[in-house]
Protein backbone atom coordinates (compact mmCIF):
# COMPACT_ATOMS: atom_id res chain seq x y z
CA UNK A 1 0.00 0.00 0.00
CA UNK A 2 2.77 2.41 0.98
CA UNK A 3 4.67 1.56 -2.19
CA UNK A 4 1.60 2.29 -4.32
CA UNK A 5 1.08 5.66 -2.62
CA UNK A 6 4.76 6.51 -3.05
CA UNK A 7 4.67 5.53 -6.73
CA UNK A 8 1.63 7.71 -7.27
CA UNK A 9 3.27 10.65 -5.45
CA UNK A 10 6.48 10.22 -7.46
CA UNK A 11 4.62 10.18 -10.77
CA UNK A 12 2.53 13.22 -9.80
CA UNK A 13 5.59 15.12 -8.52
CA UNK A 14 7.65 14.56 -11.68
CA UNK A 15 4.75 14.94 -14.12
CA UNK A 16 3.61 18.21 -12.59
CA UNK A 17 7.25 19.34 -12.49
CA UNK A 18 7.48 18.72 -16.24
CA UNK A 19 4.12 20.44 -16.73
CA UNK A 20 5.55 23.63 -15.18
CA UNK A 21 7.64 24.14 -18.32
CA UNK A 22 5.11 22.84 -20.82
CA UNK A 23 1.83 24.60 -20.08
CA UNK A 24 0.97 27.84 -21.87
CA UNK A 25 -0.26 29.71 -18.84
CA UNK A 26 1.95 31.15 -16.12
CA UNK A 27 -0.79 30.71 -13.54
CA UNK A 28 -1.15 27.03 -14.49
CA UNK A 29 2.62 26.60 -14.27
CA UNK A 30 2.51 27.96 -10.72
CA UNK A 31 -0.26 25.57 -9.71
CA UNK A 32 1.59 22.66 -11.33
CA UNK A 33 4.63 23.52 -9.21
CA UNK A 34 2.42 23.65 -6.11
CA UNK A 35 1.06 20.19 -6.98
CA UNK A 36 4.62 18.88 -7.28
CA UNK A 37 5.41 20.22 -3.81
CA UNK A 38 2.25 18.69 -2.34
CA UNK A 39 3.18 15.29 -3.81
CA UNK A 40 6.66 15.59 -2.29
CA UNK A 41 5.10 16.54 1.06
CA UNK A 42 2.94 13.41 0.96
CA UNK A 43 6.01 11.32 0.12
CA UNK A 44 7.71 12.79 3.21
CA UNK A 45 4.69 11.84 5.30
CA UNK A 46 5.25 8.26 4.14
CA UNK A 47 8.72 8.44 5.73
CA UNK A 48 7.17 9.34 9.08
CA UNK A 49 8.17 13.00 8.79
CA UNK A 50 4.81 14.38 9.88
CA UNK A 51 6.07 17.86 10.81
CA UNK A 52 8.32 18.42 7.81
CA UNK A 53 5.78 16.97 5.38
CA UNK A 54 3.01 19.26 6.60
CA UNK A 55 5.36 22.26 6.74
CA UNK A 56 6.44 21.58 3.15
CA UNK A 57 2.85 21.38 1.93
CA UNK A 58 1.63 24.46 3.80
CA UNK A 59 4.65 26.64 3.03
CA UNK A 60 4.82 25.76 -0.61
CA UNK A 61 1.09 26.19 -1.22
CA UNK A 62 1.30 29.68 0.30
CA UNK A 63 4.50 30.42 -1.63
CA UNK A 64 2.92 29.37 -4.91
CA UNK A 65 -0.17 31.48 -4.17
CA UNK A 66 2.12 34.51 -3.78
CA UNK A 67 4.06 33.46 -6.86
CA UNK A 68 0.84 33.33 -8.90
CA UNK A 69 0.23 36.99 -8.05
CA UNK A 70 3.73 37.91 -9.25
CA UNK A 71 3.22 35.82 -12.39
CA UNK A 72 0.10 37.75 -13.28
CA UNK A 73 1.89 41.03 -12.51
CA UNK A 74 4.98 40.40 -14.62
CA UNK A 75 4.13 37.94 -17.36
CA UNK A 76 2.50 38.73 -20.65
CA UNK A 77 0.38 35.58 -20.82
CA UNK A 78 -0.95 34.72 -17.37
CA UNK A 79 -4.14 33.07 -18.56
CA UNK A 80 -2.67 30.98 -21.38
CA UNK A 81 -4.84 32.45 -24.11
CA UNK A 82 -2.09 32.09 -26.71
CA UNK A 83 0.74 29.57 -27.21
CA UNK A 84 3.80 30.53 -25.21
CA UNK A 85 7.37 29.39 -25.62
CA UNK A 86 10.19 31.36 -24.03
CA UNK A 87 13.16 29.04 -24.31
CA UNK A 88 16.78 29.42 -25.28
CA UNK A 89 19.24 26.62 -25.89
CA UNK A 90 16.53 23.98 -25.47
CA UNK A 91 18.57 21.08 -26.86
CA UNK A 92 21.62 21.91 -24.75
CA UNK A 93 19.49 22.18 -21.60
CA UNK A 94 17.79 18.86 -22.40
CA UNK A 95 21.14 17.12 -22.90
CA UNK A 96 22.64 18.54 -19.70
CA UNK A 97 19.61 17.74 -17.54
CA UNK A 98 19.32 14.22 -18.99
CA UNK A 99 23.02 13.62 -18.31
CA UNK A 100 22.67 14.91 -14.74
CA UNK A 101 19.64 12.67 -14.19
CA UNK A 102 21.48 9.60 -15.48
CA UNK A 103 24.52 10.28 -13.28
CA UNK A 104 22.42 10.93 -10.16
CA UNK A 105 20.13 7.94 -10.76
CA UNK A 106 23.11 5.67 -11.39
CA UNK A 107 24.65 6.89 -8.14
CA UNK A 108 21.38 6.28 -6.29
CA UNK A 109 21.01 2.75 -7.63
CA UNK A 110 24.62 1.54 -7.81
CA UNK A 111 26.28 2.99 -4.71
CA UNK A 112 26.15 0.61 -1.72
CA UNK A 113 24.54 3.01 0.74
CA UNK A 114 25.15 2.25 4.44
CA UNK A 115 22.28 0.71 6.35
CA UNK A 116 21.26 2.20 9.67
CA UNK A 117 21.59 0.08 12.78
CA UNK A 118 20.24 2.42 15.44
CA UNK A 119 16.49 2.35 16.08
CA UNK A 120 14.32 5.07 14.58
CA UNK A 121 12.98 7.63 17.07
CA UNK A 122 9.42 6.97 18.17
CA UNK A 123 8.50 10.60 17.48
CA UNK A 124 10.65 12.28 14.76
CA UNK A 125 8.95 15.64 15.37
CA UNK A 126 10.01 15.58 19.03
CA UNK A 127 13.53 14.60 17.95
CA UNK A 128 13.87 17.56 15.57
CA UNK A 129 12.32 19.91 18.14
CA UNK A 130 14.82 18.84 20.77
CA UNK A 131 17.69 19.17 18.30
CA UNK A 132 16.60 22.70 17.39
CA UNK A 133 16.42 23.74 21.03
CA UNK A 134 19.59 21.97 22.13
CA UNK A 135 22.55 20.84 20.04
CA UNK A 136 21.50 22.47 16.72
CA UNK A 137 20.29 25.78 18.10
CA UNK A 138 23.10 27.65 16.34
CA UNK A 139 21.79 26.45 12.98
CA UNK A 140 18.36 27.89 13.66
CA UNK A 141 19.84 31.13 15.03
CA UNK A 142 21.75 31.43 11.76
CA UNK A 143 18.60 30.71 9.75
CA UNK A 144 16.76 33.43 11.69
CA UNK A 145 19.50 35.96 10.94
CA UNK A 146 19.44 35.02 7.24
CA UNK A 147 15.66 35.42 7.10
CA UNK A 148 15.87 38.86 8.73
CA UNK A 149 18.63 39.94 6.34
CA UNK A 150 16.46 38.69 3.45
CA UNK A 151 13.51 40.80 4.58
CA UNK A 152 15.69 43.93 4.75
CA UNK A 153 17.47 43.22 1.45
CA UNK A 154 14.26 42.41 -0.43
CA UNK A 155 12.60 45.61 0.81
CA UNK A 156 15.62 47.75 -0.08
CA UNK A 157 15.79 46.25 -3.57
CA UNK A 158 12.10 46.20 -4.39
CA UNK A 159 10.85 49.43 -2.80
CA UNK A 160 10.30 52.39 -5.09
CA UNK A 161 12.38 55.52 -4.52
CA UNK A 162 15.08 53.58 -2.72
CA UNK A 163 18.82 53.47 -3.23
CA UNK A 164 18.62 51.13 -6.26
CA UNK A 165 15.71 52.69 -8.08
CA UNK A 166 17.10 54.14 -11.31
CA UNK A 167 14.24 56.58 -11.90
CA UNK A 168 14.80 58.78 -8.90
CA UNK A 169 16.72 62.03 -9.07
CA UNK A 170 19.30 62.01 -6.32
CA UNK A 171 19.43 65.00 -3.95
CA UNK A 172 23.18 65.28 -4.55
CA UNK A 173 22.73 65.55 -8.34
CA UNK A 174 20.04 68.21 -7.84
CA UNK A 175 22.44 70.24 -5.73
CA UNK A 176 25.01 70.22 -8.52
CA UNK B 1 13.58 4.90 -5.17
CA UNK B 2 13.38 8.15 -3.19
CA UNK B 3 16.80 9.12 -4.53
CA UNK B 4 15.69 8.39 -8.11
CA UNK B 5 12.67 10.63 -7.54
CA UNK B 6 15.01 13.29 -6.16
CA UNK B 7 17.26 12.94 -9.21
CA UNK B 8 14.27 13.28 -11.57
CA UNK B 9 13.01 16.41 -9.82
CA UNK B 10 16.50 17.92 -9.80
CA UNK B 11 16.97 17.20 -13.52
CA UNK B 12 13.59 18.66 -14.48
CA UNK B 13 14.37 21.79 -12.46
CA UNK B 14 17.81 22.04 -14.03
CA UNK B 15 16.25 21.91 -17.49
CA UNK B 16 13.94 24.77 -16.55
CA UNK B 17 16.70 26.85 -14.98
CA UNK B 18 18.92 26.44 -18.05
CA UNK B 19 16.34 26.80 -20.80
CA UNK B 20 13.80 29.38 -19.64
CA UNK B 21 14.15 33.01 -20.65
CA UNK B 22 11.75 34.45 -18.10
CA UNK B 23 13.42 35.22 -14.78
CA UNK B 24 10.37 34.02 -12.86
CA UNK B 25 10.40 30.68 -14.72
CA UNK B 26 14.11 30.31 -13.95
CA UNK B 27 13.21 30.72 -10.28
CA UNK B 28 10.59 27.98 -10.63
CA UNK B 29 13.31 25.71 -12.03
CA UNK B 30 15.52 26.47 -9.03
CA UNK B 31 12.61 25.67 -6.70
CA UNK B 32 12.14 22.30 -8.39
CA UNK B 33 15.85 21.55 -7.97
CA UNK B 34 15.61 22.32 -4.25
CA UNK B 35 12.47 20.16 -4.14
CA UNK B 36 14.66 17.26 -5.21
CA UNK B 37 17.19 18.10 -2.50
CA UNK B 38 14.38 17.98 0.09
CA UNK B 39 13.38 14.48 -1.03
CA UNK B 40 17.00 13.32 -0.94
CA UNK B 41 17.56 14.80 2.55
CA UNK B 42 14.43 13.14 3.93
CA UNK B 43 15.39 9.80 2.37
CA UNK B 44 18.93 9.97 3.74
CA UNK B 45 17.55 10.70 7.21
CA UNK B 46 15.12 7.77 7.04
CA UNK B 47 17.39 5.13 5.53
CA UNK B 48 20.89 6.09 6.69
CA UNK B 49 20.82 7.98 10.00
CA UNK B 50 17.34 8.14 11.57
CA UNK B 51 18.73 8.21 15.11
CA UNK B 52 20.16 11.71 14.58
CA UNK B 53 18.07 14.72 13.65
CA UNK B 54 20.67 16.13 11.22
CA UNK B 55 18.77 15.01 8.13
CA UNK B 56 15.58 16.65 9.32
CA UNK B 57 17.47 19.83 10.04
CA UNK B 58 18.96 19.77 6.56
CA UNK B 59 15.44 19.61 5.14
CA UNK B 60 14.41 22.59 7.29
CA UNK B 61 17.42 24.59 6.08
CA UNK B 62 16.63 23.75 2.43
CA UNK B 63 13.01 24.86 2.89
CA UNK B 64 14.35 28.13 4.31
CA UNK B 65 16.70 28.45 1.34
CA UNK B 66 13.73 28.08 -1.02
CA UNK B 67 11.91 30.87 0.78
CA UNK B 68 14.95 33.14 0.71
CA UNK B 69 15.53 32.38 -2.97
CA UNK B 70 11.98 33.30 -3.87
CA UNK B 71 11.94 36.50 -1.82
CA UNK B 72 15.25 37.75 -3.20
CA UNK B 73 14.39 36.60 -6.72
CA UNK B 74 11.15 38.55 -6.77
CA UNK B 75 12.87 41.59 -5.28
CA UNK B 76 15.45 41.51 -8.07
CA UNK B 77 12.74 40.96 -10.71
CA UNK B 78 10.79 43.91 -9.36
CA UNK B 79 13.91 46.06 -9.43
CA UNK B 80 14.79 44.93 -12.98
CA UNK B 81 11.27 45.58 -14.18
CA UNK B 82 11.12 49.02 -12.59
CA UNK B 83 14.59 50.14 -13.68
CA UNK B 84 14.81 48.56 -17.15
CA UNK B 85 11.33 47.30 -18.02
CA UNK B 86 12.96 43.86 -18.36
CA UNK B 87 11.67 40.49 -17.22
CA UNK B 88 13.82 38.21 -19.39
CA UNK B 89 17.29 36.92 -18.65
CA UNK B 90 18.52 37.93 -22.11
CA UNK B 91 17.53 41.55 -21.42
CA UNK B 92 19.79 41.70 -18.36
CA UNK B 93 23.06 40.31 -19.66
CA UNK B 94 25.45 43.16 -18.87
CA UNK B 95 27.68 40.98 -16.73
CA UNK B 96 28.24 38.71 -19.74
CA UNK B 97 29.58 41.51 -21.88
Amino acid sequence: MQLAVFAMCAVVAVASGVAVFRVDSMARATYALALSFVAVGVAMLLLGLAYLGVVTILMMVMEMAIMAVFMIMFMMNPAGLMPMSMLHNKRGAQAISLGVFLVLAAGALLVPWPQHRAPRPADPTRAVGEAIMESKMLVMVGVGAVLFATIVAALVLAAGRSRYDGNVTRPSSEAR
Amino acid sequence: MFLVLAAALFAVGLFGALSQQSVVMVMMGLELMLNGVIVAGAAFWYFVAPARADGQLLVLVVITAMTVEMAMGFAVVTLLFRARDADMTDMAAELKE
